[in-house]
């Protein structure tokens, strides 16, 4: 490696950077030295680019005058599940792009693409380069069922078939198998809602979204035309919004098909529950029960696919054919309650049902994993410990979103929690427990030897190309955009 | 009014090719959107801004006071929403409208006095099911990308909640407890 050097400054570190590229070296270290002496910029580095990674930036540049951050993303692409997990017919929640992208526009951020942290580059290294670090780098993985035949054709996890649909690269090969005209989701949270509905909407409306065109053409010529959303608790206990069900209730095509008796009696039940499960159980009871309006009623009738919510059934085996070799149904143990409210267990009551499916799709939760094993890791709860997002026993490293709270809440909650990680990384400046008179040279002391191992970063503008090429790909076919699969095509892009 | 999915979509799609209708926004809301159309293609509250040119009977003034307990005051123009005052006059409210006003998410949440709010326009179903996520909801709540500006609200008071949480926040950590 050769000779390293760089340069801390008390104003915008990109200017001084520029400065320092035009200048000599040994003027630029006496220079590094002579400002180091005083408080230096402070660095701080991001690790993923979702929700997280963005408002934790968002919120450090508003209210720090000086503060450099730079996010770092695994992918050559931004917005983590902003892009690769909202649902293409829910443009209007990718509105957020917006204020990321201003983000990124600050010459005091910068984006560096396709860097894999705790692989290209260890969390300790960022740590010598950087004054804090923010890990934020979500959810990757998901929660296993646990049971038999859970790895036969036919079943997926929701998280594998939600990349497939929206075009995350790892997933493009997944080729589930529509062809049954039953599928069982597991889990009944707003995920498993998401999969239902882009199952079961007519194609016509999914073909003006930002769906990826090959899962498209799987999806319109699917056999699926009855899906069942299995969960281990009862109605009081759904996990999903009323949003998200009226929308699936108002489906265009489809009926719902809610068994009268699992709502019976509910009605005094809710008296006393706060306004949104009280709403949410209401706008169910008056579908089960209720005679359905005109309209409604005429969609119900000419409806050619239907779905509908089975309460108190845990998953307990996967059916296999005869060959043994895909998945033809699935057994489901029958559960009664134990308490009320939302903290209600479910207990078997030791009778079965099986369900014939050849889909299964396990919407059961998400989960984070550790980047680095000398990190503190809470493997159970699948998050990084911690106390108002500054991570136990490591000074410096912080944590912000999933991985910090799990795999549970909207983007606005990401949106809170971020802003408070944020704040304690200000906190921790101002009080000086994040010590700036110690030069941290952030990026360009990274820069040499992340290109000695070969990785080449992808900045925000590389990432704009990108994007220029995706929407003007989607515009040939009324789309808003044509999302490319595949890596090798991406950092082609960018290098252009 | 419902707005089904399909609906959407099909608003979303319409607005691309509509960005010019409605006052231009401040670049930071703007890019590649056409969200004020959305608006009035239904999405939106269905708020009317007199086209013919502003003289100062058609502005009012309100107030906001802000998570912090500071006051902001600014002018809008009659059929304007509060989420249009809040972004065309920069006021500096953390994590306001990040849906844009599309109905997606409980941002712009605002408190109302009794008064102002014994006078609105009902909710609708879609307005009350984001509201329902909102976090410090009150009797008089609504949301602001919603309540379009009319003479009757000069100087009226409304309030940030202390927090702009979403509900579903409330549901999950009810769950993880
Ligand atoms: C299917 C689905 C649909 C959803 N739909 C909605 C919705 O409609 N509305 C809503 O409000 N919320 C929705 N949510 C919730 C919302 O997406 C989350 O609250 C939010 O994305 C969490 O943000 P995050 O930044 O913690 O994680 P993520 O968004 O997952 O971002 C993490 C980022 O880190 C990157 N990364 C991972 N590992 C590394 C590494 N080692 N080095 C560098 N980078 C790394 C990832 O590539 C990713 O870009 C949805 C969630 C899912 C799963
Ligand atoms: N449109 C939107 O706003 C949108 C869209 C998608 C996702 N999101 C958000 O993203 C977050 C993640 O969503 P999610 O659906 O993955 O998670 P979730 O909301 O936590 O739902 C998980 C579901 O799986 C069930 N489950 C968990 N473990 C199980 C097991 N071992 N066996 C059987 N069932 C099990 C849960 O039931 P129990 O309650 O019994 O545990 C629950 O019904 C949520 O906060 C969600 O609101 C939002």
């Amino acid at each position: 490696m050769g000779a390293r050097w760089w340069i801390c400054g008390v104003s915008s570190g990109r200017n001084l950077r520029s400065l320092a590229a035009r200048l000599h070296p040994a003027v630029v270290l006496g220079l590094g030295k002579l400002l180091s002496t005083a408080s230096s910029t402070p660095q701080v580095c991001v690790v993923g680019s979702g929700p997280a990674g963005f408002y934790t930036a968002q919120h450090l540049l508003k209210h720090h005058k000086q503060v450099q951050v730079d996010i770092y993303e695994k992918l050559p692409v931004p917005f983590g599940l902003v892009r690769f997990g909202v649902a293409p017919d829910h443009p209007e929640v990718k509105n957020v792009i917006n204020s990321f992208t201003q983000t990124a526009h600050s010459d005091r951020c910068a984006f560096y693409g396709n860097i894999t942290v705790g692989k290209d580059v260890t969390v300790e290294e960022l740590q010598q380069a950087y004054h804090a670090v923010v890990l934020s780098y979500g959810a990757e993985d998901n929660r296993m069922l646990g049971i038999s035949g859970e790895h036969l054709p036919g079943v997926y996890s929701a998280r594998a078939f939600v990349g497939w649909y929206n075009g995350l690269p790892e997933n493009q090969n997944l080729e589930p198998d529509l062809s049954s005209e039953t599928a069982v989701i597991l889990g009944q949270g707003n995920v498993a809602l998401d999969v239902a509905r882009i199952l079961l909407t007519p194609p016509d409306l999914l073909r003006k979204t930002d769906i990826t065109a090959h899962s498209l053409e799987a999806i319109a010529h699917s056999k699926v035309k009855r899906v069942w959303l299995v969960g281990r608790r009862g109605p009081l206990q759904v996990a999903f919004t009323i949003k998200e069900l009226r929308e699936m209730i108002n489906l265009p095509g489809t009926k719902p098909l809610l068994r009268p008796g699992d709502f019976e009696g509910l009605r005094d039940v809710i008296k006393d529950v706060p306004r949104p499960r009280k709403r949410l159980t209401e706008l169910m009871i008056k579908s089960a029960l209720e005679k359905p309006y005109e309209r409604e009623a005429a969609r119900w009738v000419s409806a050619t696919r239907e779905w509908g919510l089975k309460f108190l059934r845990s998953p307990t085996e996967i059916l296999p054919g005869v060959n043994g070799k895909q998945a033809v149904g699935i057994r489901l143990a029958v559960n009664r309650l134990e308490g009320s409210g939302e903290s209600a267990v479910a207990v078997p009551t030791g009778e079965f049902e099986n369900v014939e499916c050849g889909l299964i799709l396990s919407s059961i939760g998400y989960k984070s994993l550790p980047i680095a094993p000398s990190l503190p890791f809470d493997a159970k709860q699948g998050i990084i410990p911690n106390s108002m997002g500054r991570v136990h026993n490591v000074p410096g490293l912080y944590c912000s979103g999933w991985v910090k709270r799990g795999p549970t809440g909207v983007i606005i909650t990401t949106m809170n929690d971020s802003f408070d990680t944020a704040q304690s990384v200000l906190d921790d400046l101002s009080s000086g427990v994040l010590d700036t008179s110690i030069c941290k040279p952030g990026f360009p002391s990274l820069k040499e030897m992340l290109q000695h191992r070969g990785v080449h970063s992808v900045s925000f503008s590389d990432w704009e190309k990108i994007n220029a090429a995706e929407t003007a790909k989607g515009s040939e076919v009324g789309k808003p955009r044509e999302k490319i699969l595949d890596l090798q095509l991406m950092l082609q892009l960018a290098r252009q | 009014m419902a707005v089904s999915t399909a609906g959407v979509v099909r608003l979303l799609s319409a607005c691309r090719t509509l960005t010019t209708c409605g006052p231009s926004l401040p670049a930071a809301l703007r890019p590649g959107r056409g969200w004020r159309a959305c608006w009035a293609l239904g999405v939106g509250p269905s708020c009317h801004v007199p086209s013919r040119s502003v003289s100062s009977d058609d502005k009012v003034t309100v107030h906001f006071i802000n998570r912090d307990g500071d006051r902001l005051t600014a002018e809008g123009k009659v059929g304007e929403s509060l989420l249009d005052v809040v972004v065309n006059k920069n006021l500096d409210i953390d994590g306001f409208g990040a849906c844009e006003g599309t109905l997606a998410c409980s941002t712009c949440h605002l408190i109302f006095e009794d008064h102002v709010f014994e006078q609105l326009d009902p909710a609708t179903d879609e307005e009350m099911d984001m509201l329902d996520l909102a976090y410090g909801l009150t009797e008089t709540s609504r949301l602001g990308c919603q309540i379009c500006l009319t003479k009757k609200m000069a100087d009226m008071t409304v309030r940030v909640p202390e927090a702009v949480a979403d509900a579903r926040q409330t549901y999950d950590m009810g769950k993880n407890a």
